[in-house]
This record gives structure tokens, C-alpha cells and sequence, in this order.
């Protein structure tokens, strides 16, 4: 056991041998599977004389989770014992995937359905602590809602948000960011013909996409009006430097030899353009696509706060934010997480394919 | 001089192209002044100083605007709530201190990864999710969230700023602190340096030059999350307000101004990181290449 495992053993049991003692103030017929929980945890000290596995400290952390969150309601307010019972919970978690890491250490990659584990617990982790807190402390849904009030109002509202993510993820991302990022890659191989228009532009490029270009929104909505147009326009407004950055970049990566080995070929510009120099691209451009896809989302949302029809992720979140919807809000964004890390993943799995024979793809991680 | 000439030349380019792009965008709403003024058959020349001076431009020219940073700064007393500077101020200061926030729970959290094997797997999933929420859209209504409790001002602009600098130097330093290799480490060990002696006179410094570089990847992202914190709270000032309110009135000439004062920040802002990294890299022994 290292020090730390020892460390938060120690604190664990001691937590839940002063929360065992605190919940008799209670009548004991209730909240039973919280003192149950309690009991068992003040019980677990016994690993200092006999080692217990890690698999039961995962099972304290269910229980205690389980524990927690079905005696929120029973009293009010919450007493000690109740937070110290969550406390415990979470370090048992955490106990849990501290022994598992460091039993994985050695055989990492035949493990690899254990080592989503880790992950997992801390997002149910922090699920759960976000519930109890948000409903133990009551704290205003206004303010903070539980998860299980966005989950309840996203399933409620599965039309609206629907009719929100066509608007803004169909019609204005999607455009946008085709057209912002093959303008950019045209522009890079244009620009990669001429020394001195390459010397130029990329100073000023890379300038450009370290400037706040969301800014230009209000513009954009001034030229193209309210619709879907304006939005697409930030969206290849912001994705064209990106784009043009990288690839310049990585129209470069091929290196000399390689290149003197088609001109021994004969071959001419566009076929070492397409053969040699764009395949050489790809992790740059690809690079570039996966910088982008958060991007776009992010600008056609802020740019539909400047002005947009009824409809649309970020009119529903700022007239959310308006009328104090804010679980409805919530559940916006928690469909713009989902798409934002969808297209991203998306594009992860193309770039494995498409450079599969690059070194960063090779070891199996993207 | 090499470098210069073709930026240089590149720019000229984009000025004299903006100053085209004004003459032809903005001659539709001259053509309808011009027609009920009974004004026919203007000469171009004057047609196109026409259309470079309207109030409110669909594309403003190059010099209204600067005309408009002009007035904005230095004609005006710098407390003045209509000065660019003062918004520019206000701006500012969130930006720096999300800045120093984010870059602090950046170095922190970092650390944290690579010194413990569970948190690194338990952490830096999420980190990386958390980034694939779009907290840029959501920022209004976390500073509302925030104002609700009695957070208001200045703190919750910078707190979405420093969400937004956060990730890269976590990425960066946890880059950098395992940069040292092997054979180094071990070095350390045959001295007999503790895990903190061998943080501090290895592990930190390698770190270094990836720090500089999320950092300024950072601060830039963290000026855009305080111009978009802004747009909630038309009260408390900054270009983002200037922007918002721009937008409302149809006024171009200040949005153009606005979004000229925050790149100018953003470039300065990164220029001065730059300039802390090649003071820093100079201490350390670093040669210029």
C-alpha cells in the first residue's frame, strides 16, 4: 500500500467511524442504508490487520453513491453526517481508482476495457456530487439545476432542441466550416507556389487566428442578415486561418529526398502535389480539421446572440438565460457538448484512417 | 528586411482591397442618397470619397475607423465611460486575471497529472472533454449564473477566461514536465535528489519553453473569452459591450473600432509573452538560435 493509499484509507474510515457515531442523534429507523454505509466504512479499517480487495472499495463507492442519493429527501436540512457520508463515498472512489491504476501500470495495453474504468468512475463521480450538492444544499435550480433535471427536461424537449441543433448544426456549421476549411486549403496550396505570397501571408495568418475573430459576428449579421448565412460566414471566417496555417505548414513536411526522388520520376507539379505532398499533409490538415470542429460550433453560437430567427442553439440559451429557463438551457448544452465531441470524434476516426501510416496513429492512439 | 517586404507588401495589398470592397459595398445606399438629393452624374472620384465618409457604412473605410480609435482614446478624458480606452481597460483586467488563473490552475493541475498515475487517467479524459463544451456560448449565462449569487464585476468574466486558458497549458506542461528523459531522471536518482529537488532543477525547467508556448496560445484565447463574458452585462462596460451595443444601433464604425482595439490587445498581449519567453530562455542559457 503506498502512502497515499494509506493516506486516504485512513481518512475514509476515520470519516465514516465519526459519521457512524453522529448519525445516532437520529432516530434509527431512519435513513438506514446511509448508517448501513457508514457502519461498513468505519468496518473497513480492519485492512490495517487483514487486506481487503480493491473490487470491495469500488463496491463501497457504489453503495455509498447509492446511500447518498436516496436519502437526500429524508432530512432537512441535510445533517453532517449526510456530507461526511458523501465525503467518504468519494474517497472510497477514489481509493478504488488509485489500487486500480496502479495495477494496470504494468499491463496497460491488454487492459484496455479496465483502463475506461478510470474515467467513468470520475464522471459518475462528479455526476453524483453535482446531485447531491445541487439537492442536499439546496441550491436554487436557477442557479445550478441536478443532472437529473436537465436529463428530465432534455428528453422533455427533444423537439425543440431538434429544431435547434438542424438550425444551427446542419445549416450553419456544417457550410461553414466545408467552406472555410477548403478555402483555406485551397488558398495554402495557391500561396505554396509563391515564395514571396507564402513569406507574406503567413505571419499575417497565423496573426489572425490568434485575434478574436468571433468578434466579427455582429458584422456578419449586418452583411448576410439573420439566418443561417451570418452564421456560416463567421464559421469560415474562423476556420479559414486555421486551415491555411496548417497546411502551408505541412505542405512543407515532405522532405527533400522525397521530393528529388519524384522529380527522378518525372513526375510533374500536380502529380507530387496530389502523390506526395498532400498525403505528407494529411496530419497537419487533419490537425486543423479537429482544431476547427470545435470551433465552428463555438462561433455559430455566439454569433446567434448578435441577432437570428426563432429558433437556434444560441437564441435558445440567451432567451433561455432571459425568461430563467435554466434547465432548458442546460439541456442545450448539454446537446452542444454531445455534437461538439461527436464531430470531433468523427474526424478523429477519419484521420485514422486517412494517415493511418503516421506514427502518431501507428501505436493505436489517436 | 527579407521578411518584412512581403508582409509588408501583403498588407498594402488588403488596404487597398478594403478601400475597393468600401466604394462597391456601400455604393448601393450612396446611389439612393445621391438620387434623393437630385445629385446625378457624380464624378467617380468624388463618388468614391462619398462613399468612404457615411455614417453608417455597410464596410467602413480604414481611416473612418482609425478616425473612430482616434476619437476614442485621445480625445476623450481616459474615465470616460464612451473612451475605447476605458473599455479597452475593463477588458483587459479580466482578460490578465483569467489569464493568471487559468495559466496558476493550468501549472497546478499539471502537475498534480504527472506526478499521480490515477489522476492522469482520470483527469485528463475529462479535461479534454470539458473543452468540447461550448463554454464561449454558454458564457453569458454562466456570468448571469455567477451574478445571481452575488458574484459580479469582475470576477466571473475572468472566471471564463481562465476556463478557456486553462486547457492548453495543462496540455503543454503535462507535455513539458515529461519531457525530461530517462537517462536524465536517472542522473537525478545517482545524485540522490528527492522527487522535489528533481522537480525543481529538472522537471520545471524543461518544462519551460512548452509553458511559454500554451501560454501564449492562452492569453489569446482568454482575451476572446472575456469580449464574449461582456456581451451578458451591458453595464459593466468592455469592447464586448461596444460590440453588442454597435450592433444594436447599426453603428459599424464602432464595431470596427472595437474589434481593432481587442486584436491590437491580443497582439500585444502575445508580443509581451514572446518577450518574457526570450527574457526567460536568456536566464536560463538558452543560445539565440
Amino acid at each position: 500500500m503506498s502512502q497515499l493509499q494509506f493516506f486516504i484509507a485512513l481518512v475514509a474510515g476515520g470519516l465514516s467511524a465519526a459519521g457512524f457515531a453522529l448519525s445516532f442523534v437520529t432516530p434509527f429507523e431512519q435513513a438506514l442504508l446511509l448508517k448501513a454505509f457508514l457502519g461498513l466504512g468505519f468496518l473497513s479499517l480492519i485492512r490495517f490487520f487483514i487486506p481487503i480487495g480493491l473490487w470491495a472499495d469500488g463496491a463501497f463507492a457504489v453503495l455509498g453513491a447509492v446511500a447518498v442519493l436516496t436519502s437526500i429527501g429524508i432530512f432537512q436540512p441535510a445533517p453532517a453526517f449526510f456530507w461526511m457520508a458523501l465525503i467518504v463515498a468519494w474517497l472510497f472512489s477514489w481509493l478504488f481508482v488509485e489500487r486500480l491504476s496502479k495495477v494496470l501500470a504494468p499491463r496497460l495495453s491488454d487492459n484496455a476495457g479496465l483502463g475506461l474504468i478510470i474515467p467513468i468512475t470520475f464522471g459518475v463521480a462528479l455526476l453524483v456530487i453535482w446531485e447531491v450538492v445541487t439537492r442536499g444544499a439546496n441550491v436554487p435550480p436557477v442557479l445550478l439545476p441536478p443532472p437529473s433535471m436537465i436529463g428530465a427536461q432534455l428528453a422533455n424537449s427533444t423537439g425543440i432542441l431538434w429544431a435547434d441543433f438542424v438550425q444551427t448544426f446542419v445549416k450553419s456549421v456544417l457550410p461553414g466550416y466545408v467552406m472555410g476549411c477548403l478555402a483555406g486549403l485551397v488558398v495554402a496550396v495557391l500561396v505554396d507556389r509563391s515564395p514571396f505570397l507564402k513569406a507574406g501571408l503567413l505571419p499575417i495568418g497565423n496573426f489572425m487566428s490568434a485575434l478574436p475573430i468571433i468578434g466579427i459576428a455582429p458584422i456578419m449579421v449586418m452583411w448576410f442578415g439573420f439566418d443561417w448565412q451570418s452564421k456560416a460566414a463567421v464559421v469560415v471566417a474562423m476556420t479559414f486561418f486555421p486551415m491555411l496555417v496548417n497546411t502551408v505548414a505541412g505542405l512543407n513536411a515532405a522532405s527533400n529526398i522525397e521530393r528529388d526522388l519524384m522529380r527522378t520520376y518525372a513526375a510533374s507539379y500536380w502529380q507530387t502535389l496530389m502523390k506526395l505532398r498532400l498525403p505528407a499533409a494529411g496530419p497537419f490538415i487533419f490537425n486543423a480539421l479537429k482544431i476547427n470542429s470545435t470551433l465552428a460550433l463555438i462561433g455559430a453560437i455566439v454569433a446567434e446572440f448578435f441577432g437570428t430567427p426563432v429558433v437556434g442553439m444560441g437564441f435558445r440559451i440567451s432567451t433561455g438565460v432571459g425568461r430563467l429557463a435554466i434547465d432548458l438551457v442546460w439541456a442545450e448544452i448539454a446537446v452542444a457538448a454531445i455534437a461538439g465531441s461527436a464531430f470531433y470524434g468523427v474526424i478523429a476516426l477519419i484521420e485514422r484512417g486517412a494517415t493511418f501510416w503516421h506514427p502518431s496513429v501507428r501505436g493505436g492512439r489517436a | 528586411m527579407n521578411r518584412v517586404l512581403p508582409v509588408i507588401t501583403i498588407l498594402l495589398a488588403i488596404v487597398a482591397i478594403w478601400y475597393g470592397a468600401a466604394i462597391s459595398m456601400n455604393a448601393p445606399w450612396q446611389n439612393t442618397l445621391n438620387g434623393r438629393a437630385d445629385l446625378v452624374d457624380v464624378p467617380f472620384t468624388d463618388f468614391a470619397l462619398q462613399t468612404w465618409s457615411q455614417d453608417k457604412p455597410i464596410l467602413p473605410a480604414p481611416h473612418q475607423v482609425l478616425g473612430e480609435i482616434w476619437n476614442g482614446t485621445m480625445a476623450l478624458e481616459i474615465t470616460s465611460r464612451r473612451s475605447l480606452a476605458y473599455h479597452g481597460w475593463v477588458t483587459l483586467s479580466s482578460t490578465l486575471l483569467g489569464f493568471v488563473l487559468g495559466t496558476a490552475l493550468g501549472v497546478g493541475l499539471a502537475v498534480i497529472i504527472t506526478h499521480n498515475d490515477a489522476s492522469d487517467r482520470s483527469l485528463m479524459p475529462w479535461i479534454i472533454a470539458s473543452q468540447t463544451i461550448p463554454i464561449l456560448a454558454v458564457a453569458p449565462m454562466v456570468v448571469v449564473g455567477l451574478g445571481a449569487v452575488g458574484l459580479t464585476g469582475l470576477l466571473p468574466k475572468a472566471l471564463i477566461s481562465m476556463y478557456l486558458s486553462f486547457f492548453p497549458v495543462v496540455v503543454g506542461m503535462v507535455k513539458g514536465l515529461r519531457s525530461p528523459e530517462g537517462i536524465q531522471l536517472d542522473l537525478m536518482r545517482t545524485y540522490d535528489a528527492s522527487p522535489w529537488q528533481s522537480f525543481w532543477k529538472l522537471r520545471w525547467p524543461a518544462a519551460m519553453p512548452f509553458l511559454f508556448a500554451s501560454m501564449k496560445v492562452g492569453i489569446a484565447i482568454s482575451l476572446i473569452g472575456a469580449v464574449v463574458a461582456e456581451l451578458s452585462n451591458a453595464a459593466g462596460g468592455g469592447l464586448g459591450v461596444r460590440l453588442l451595443t454597435g450592433s444594436y444601433n447599426g453603428q459599424t464604425i464602432q464595431i470596427w473600432a472595437a474589434l481593432f482595439i481587442a486584436a491590437a490587445l491580443a497582439a500585444v498581449l502575445v508580443v509581451i509573452v514572446g518577450a518574457a519567453e526570450k527574457a526567460v530562455n536568456a536566464r536560463m542559457g538558452v543560445r539565440p538560435a
